[in-house]
């Protein structure tokens, strides 16, 4: 991170003037700070993937299988008969140029390779040559260029130069998707062992031990339990979660990150509180899980058969723990995973209930097939209901904004509900300017596995965009605290605020929930979950 | 000089001399008028038909619709019905304004670093314009030319025509649509060559058709407005065609007519093998054509295997002594 240049610099680096080169003539050039480092051998062998070894990017040589052009061919083929979207999206773009300066890499860099349009070309050119008869007989007048190592090394610098964010895809008048681009591209390179270890060692983590940073069941409930003091120290209330228990009424599931890091721990005692609320007040009983103890899906960021074997947990561990339906907390790709995926992948879940929420009596209809319930719909209801006793003005030291994570914008559509939300725990809240929220919304610059150390200037050029519309509405309205409902942004974007606009920080939705929740027997609060003096609280000492 | 539009440039100059000499100088009308037409109407219509089942052939495995609103949650929350639709019916809106209306294009921002390093999106209409001018001139034209191929005229076609010429300028009247056809392709080239990014993303496989289609549209114009060309006899190539009795017109038609005709003969065998199939592949966009309900009704991959995954009972084989020691229930003690 030393390596890091200054903001301003950054800045002035950017030029968006395409070389005169053609790109199809200008070799991939890897820049450190912009890569990720390569995948550990151990963690591809322990899942099984092909081709584990050594590598290093910055090598010439990347120890290739001798039959490397042969495997990537075979695997091109296989996936355009196996996906009809990549097919299409093979053959259709007109290079409109829309989607170019919708990237927020694109942006951050001025690279034309980040432009969605060419990166997809990445893929199209090998296409024509090796499926098409007009690429195979005009060759480069048709777009068509053979598969060669360099061509390769630029694979996989671009493909994980893309956090599948699905901006582009909003815009482009075919609805071609560039993430879908980069899963079919990734998966091709992982064919060959070429992936990154951010991605690698988390997948080897959560294929054996649940979660993707490798917590072991016993160190899983000592975090949680460290939590729980946390929360009688703060609230005055001991709070009772359950682990693995059978018969609960439902099974709840978040990413591990909101477990292990700072800010997301906040948003993890979040749940505890508003769990202990649910169980006093209305007896509804929710278990949490070692097994399933991951939400996230870095297997998504592999391969789709990798997502579907990481997945498989989740429905599996609700009918071992025999609940009704299952509640997921605040994560992005997962969403993405749950919503598009996971019935597809590892259903039909005929083995649980149609969510119903019994405090309130709403049917989740929306989740009738999958039967899991995102936490953002299941508290804006209870909210609604009137089933929550909340005190606002307990976050009134807050000027909260909301960042919408990529996946629950374009892959499901949740705007309303954790908006309903912050509208009702907090008294001020301003959102960020349209063109940067919502279907709009701008990356946190590392989603998709990319929120390495090693590649800081990709997070933080990829992260300007949504930092320059947190920027504004700072100057504006004062705004200090950036809330999201992804555990990626919440590791993301302090960093990422750190380095664009210092004076904002990051918060999880049910953070600010637990801060406004007010506890059945609770002694007088006077600081929040992070220990800061309470609105009107700190001044205690100089008023006495 | 940049080869990609230099390479297609020439490449429709070679076709124009090739009809204009082929049949002023070398009588090949049989060959114009005739051959190429039937060969070009096979291959457009066998190549499509070709893609598009080609295309199908391939499955959906997942519903990965992209969502451009509010989802359908709570009763409370009101959905966008056609931007996220939940419903065919919805569905069927979305693709209707999406091809009807380009409402993708018509979101278009252009984004710009100003020098205090603040980023700012502004509404970018003149490509959603542009296209959208080209899409329906370009419609508005083949209708037009059903003229050609009908006798009586239907009616609609007639009406067109007229509407089409409201503006009653010269004689003949000057059609619109011809005018803005040529137009709008212009400013499409224009805007591959003077946009930086765009040129460079530019192959030659954008310009040719651009290229193509401009000459059709000039050669268009010049016959009705300058060089005047016999339109009976056009009318009664035109008709053998189309009733399979084609014959090729006493007294001729002119060489820039077998020039147009050429160039629309190029196009349509030219479309199937090239990016102008957006035109079938739109329909097939598994991003736009389904609904965002996965979660509420399943969807099937069809070819859906098991995997290898890691068990419970593995897991726990492997953390039970830490489990029983942490005092997490465990199946077996």
């Amino acid at each position: 991170m030393s390596d890091l240049p200054k903001s301003d610099d950054l800045l002035s680096k950017i030029d968006p003037r395409p070389p005169a080169k053609s790109w199809m003539d200008t070799p991939v050039n890897i820049r450190k700070g912009m890569y990720c480092y390569a995948s550990n051998p151990k963690s591809v062998e322990y899942v099984g993937l092909p081709h584990a070894r050594a590598w290093n990017p910055l090598e010439e040589d990347w120890n290739l299988p001798e039959n490397w052009k042969e495997i990537i061919y075979e695997g091109f083929r296989e996936r355009l008969d196996k996906f009809r979207s990549f097919k299409v999206f093979m053959d259709i773009c007109v290079r409109c140029g829309a989607c170019a300066d919708k990237c927020h890499f694109f942006i951050g860099t001025g690279d034309p390779k980040n432009m969605p349009v060419l990166r997809a070309e990445l893929l199209r050119s090998v296409y024509r040559n090796d499926f098409t008869t007009a690429g195979r007989i005009m060759g480069k007048m048709a777009g068509a260029r053979e598969m060669t190592v360099d061509v390769l090394k630029e694979w996989w610098y671009y493909f994980f130069q893309c956090t599948e964010c699905r901006r582009c895809s909003v815009f482009c008048p075919y609805g071609i998707d560039t993430a879908e681009i980069t899963m079919m591209g990734r998966e091709l390179l992982n064919l060959l062992g070429l992936n990154i270890d951010w991605i690698a060692t988390p997948v080897a983590n959560c294929y054996r031990t649940g979660n993707h940073l490798g917590i072991q069941p016993h160190a899983f409930k000592d975090m949680i339990d460290f939590f729980v003091d946390d929360i009688e120290e703060i609230t005055g209330v001991r709070v009772e979660p359950s682990i693995n228990k059978k018969g609960a009424d439902i099974l709840f599931i978040t990413p591990s990150g909101d477990v292990f890091a700072d800010p997301g721990t906040y948003t993890c005692m979040g749940y505890l509180m508003l769990f202990h609320f649910l169980k006093e007040k209305y007896g509804f009983d929710i278990t949490w899980s070692t097994y399933a103890s991951e939400g996230g899906n870095f297997g998504s960021f592999t391969s789709h058969e990798m997502m579907k074997r990481l997945n498989a947990k989740m429905f599996a561990e609700a009918r071992r723990l025999d609940v009704k339906w299952i509640l997921g907390g605040e994560c992005g790709h997962m969403w993405r995973v749950i919503h598009q995926y996971m019935d597809t992948l590892n259903g039909p879940a005929d083995f649980l209930e149609v969510p119903v929420s019994p405090i309130t009596g709403t049917r989740f209809e929306n989740a009738k097939s999958t039967k899991m319930v995102h936490i953002a719909e299941f508290t804006a209801d209870l909210i609604k209901h009137g089933k929550l006793d909340l005190n606002p003005g307990r976050n009134d030291n807050l000027r909260v904004t909301f960042h919408d994570s990529c996946n629950p914008s374009r892959g499901m559509g949740m705007f309303e509900e954790p908006r309903y939300i912050i509208k009702n725990v907090c008294n001020y809240f301003h959102d960020m300017p349209a063109n940067t929220i919502r279907e709009q919304t701008f990356c946190c610059g590392s989603g998709a596995g990319l929120n390495a150390g090693e590649d800081m200037e990709l997070r933080m050029v990829g992260g300007l965009p949504r930092a320059n519309a947190v920027k504004h509405v700072h100057e504006k309205y004062d705004v200090n605290m950036l809330a999201c409902v992804c555990a990626i942004d919440r590791a993301a974007l302090p960093p990422l605020m750190e380095y664009w606009v210092p004076e904002v920080g990051v918060t999880g939705l049910h953070e600010l929930v637990a801060n406004a929740l007010i506890l059945p027997g609770e002694g007088e609060r006077t600081t929040d979950l992070r220990g800061e003096p309470l609105p009107g609280m700190e001044g205690d000492d100089a008023e006495e | 000089m940049n080869v990609n539009y230099m390479v297609s440039l020439i490449a429709v100059i070679v076709l124009f001399l090739l009809a204009y000499v082929g049949v002023e100088a070398a009588g090949l009308q049989f060959l114009f008028g005739i051959i190429v037409p039937y060969l070009a109407v096979i291959a457009f219509i066998g190549g499509v038909i070709y893609r598009i089942v080609d295309w199908a052939r391939s499955p959906v495995p997942f519903r990965i619709t992209t969502t451009g609103g509010q989802q359908k949650s709570l009763p409370w929350i009101q959905p966008a019905q056609f931007d996220n639709p939940s419903t065919t019916a919805g569905v069927i809106v979305r693709m209707a304004l999406e091809i009807l209306f380009f409402r993708s294009l018509f979101r278009n921002t252009s984004a710009h670093l100003d020098k205090a390093g603040k980023l700012s999106y502004i509404w970018e209409k003149w490509l959603w314009l542009g296209a959208l001018a080209f899409h329906y001139a370009f419609l508005t034209v083949l209708v037009r030319h059903l003229r050609f191929f009908t006798e009586p005229v239907p009616l609609p076609v007639k009406l067109l025509e007229t509407l089409d010429g409201f503006l009653q300028i010269g004689i003949p009247v000057i059609q619109l649509s011809g005018v803005v056809l040529l137009a709008a392709a212009l400013f499409l080239l224009l805007r591959r060559v003077l946009i930086p990014q765009v040129k460079y993303i530019s192959l030659a496989a954008d310009f040719f058709p651009i290229f193509l289609l401009i000459g059709i549209a000039l050669t268009g114009i010049l016959m009705r407005y300058f060089t005047k060309i016999n339109v009976i006899a056009a009318k009664e190539l035109a008709m053998g065609l189309v009733t399979f009795h084609p014959s090729i017109p006493q007294g001729g038609i002119g060489g820039i007519f077998y020039v147009h005709l050429f160039f629309v003969c190029i196009l349509l065998a030219y479309f199937p093998f090239s990016k102008l199939m957006h035109m079938g592949g739109i329909f097939l966009s598994p991003t736009r054509n389904m609904p965002g309900n996965t979660r509420a009704i399943r969807h099937v991959n069809p070819w859906n295997y098991p995997v290898k995954v890691h068990t419970y009972e593995e897991y726990e084989d492997e953390f039970r002594e830490k489990m029983i020691e942490a005092g997490l229930p465990v199946e077996k003690e």
